[in-house]
């Protein structure tokens, strides 16, 4: 439990167990931006209003902002999480990584909008594709659905560009 | 059907989803994939190790499921082959994970570690989503229709049966960590 890296194979066949596990228990793949967007809607009843959420067609029938077994896993992931760091010693409360630094230089203020714009982008975009990547990149692949394959796909595609665009030729490391 | 397929239901299933989380974000922490560094540096293959996780991931839970499948103890959850929406989406969301160097998943975990801009992430999840569910009628007038072919899956789609579909994944895996064993030597 100290060992804060495991291989990441042997995480990975774990992982692979995990949905096995949730698919024949409870009936359900893994997946996490349903939870999401439900908890989204919760974010949105203050401002838009209770009414109007109840009256959106998503919240009304895809995610609806309530404590289900998709909220409920999301609780999880936080606290397997915060467990995981912590039994070994490495929860610190941080902003800056080394590849964003070098990059783009030290100001906080700067990551964290984009951490904000990336998580806007991102949210949009797996609720459009109706996954992100356990829902389409680990469930679906896994059920050989045509729909997540695609996913994959054009999601590294995607990520690659973006990260030749943003960063540039990588120095050898 | 003879199933204990399903078996929790009301709060067992509410206590299970917690239980479940909680061993995901674990395996998350432990498999390295929260870290930043690892998200975008495999987008520059650099550092495979998400790569790794996933690849594992898949084919283990793929051959599960194929002989689950089979015994009646577990069913598919295929998602609609919607090809714009989710070609779009998939474009849309490969650009949000560069820029904010998680995932939904390895950024939720990442802000339980500690991640400060993961929870910036996170806040900037809450607004695309809200953005999401108000243009969702539209998107589904517009979008979701182009290229629908619904529930495909890859047997039928290449009109090959089940098992040499799962026997291609695992050579295909194979092969991609033989690749990702090559370059790692190489660098």
């Amino acid at each position: 439990m100290k060992n804060p890296r495991w291989n990441p194979y042997l995480v990975g066949a774990l992982i692979g167990l995990l949905s096995l596990l949730t698919f024949t228990i409870v009936n359900k793949p893994l997946g996490m931006s349903t939870g999401l967007a439900q908890a989204a809607g919760a974010c949105a009843m203050p401002f838009l209003g209770a009414d109007k959420v109840a009256a959106n067609t998503y919240w009304a029938k895809t995610a609806i902002p309530t404590w289900d077994y998709s909220t409920l896993f999301i609780v999880g992931t936080v606290i397997g999480a915060f467990l995981g760091a912590w039994l070994s010693g490495t929860f610190k409360l941080a902003i800056d990584s080394k590849v964003w630094t070098d990059r783009f230089g030290a100001s906080k203020p700067k990551r964290l909008m984009a951490a904000f714009l990336g998580g806007v982008i991102i949210l949009y975009g797996a609720r459009l594709a109706d996954g992100c990547t356990s829902g389409h990149g680990i469930s679906g692949t896994l059920q050989l659905a045509a729909s997540s394959w695609l996913f994959f796909i054009v999601m590294f595609a995607s990520g690659i560009l973006t990260a030749k665009l943003l960063y540039g030729r990588p120095a050898q490391a | 059907m003879h199933l204990p397929l399903a078996f929790l239901t009301g709060t067992g299933l509410l206590w299970s989803a917690i239980g479940f989380g909680l061993i995901f974000g674990f395996l998350l922490h432990r498999g390295g994939v929260t870290d930043f560094n690892v998200i975008v540096r495999l987008f520059q293959f650099r550092d495979f190790t998400v790569l790794k996780v996933m690849m594992s991931a898949i084919v283990v839970g793929g051959v599960g499921i194929a002989l689950l499948h089979g015994q009646d103890l577990a069913q598919y959850h295929i998602k609609p082959a919607n090809l714009l929406a989710v070609g779009l989406g998939a474009a849309i969301f490969g650009v949000g994970m560069v820029l904010l160097g998680y995932c939904p998943g390895t950024g939720l975990a990442a802000a339980a570690t500690g991640r400060l801009d993961a929870l910036a992430g996170l806040a900037g999840m809450m607004v695309g989503g809200i953005a999401y569910a108000l243009t969702f009628d539209w998107v589904a007038a517009n979008i979701i229709p182009i290229g629908a072919y619904g529930k495909l899956r890859l047997p039928e789609l290449l009109g090959l049966p089940e098992w040499v579909c799962y026997a291609g994944l695992v050579v295909m895996t194979a092969g991609i960590f033989a690749l990702v064993r090559k370059a790692e030597a190489k660098a």
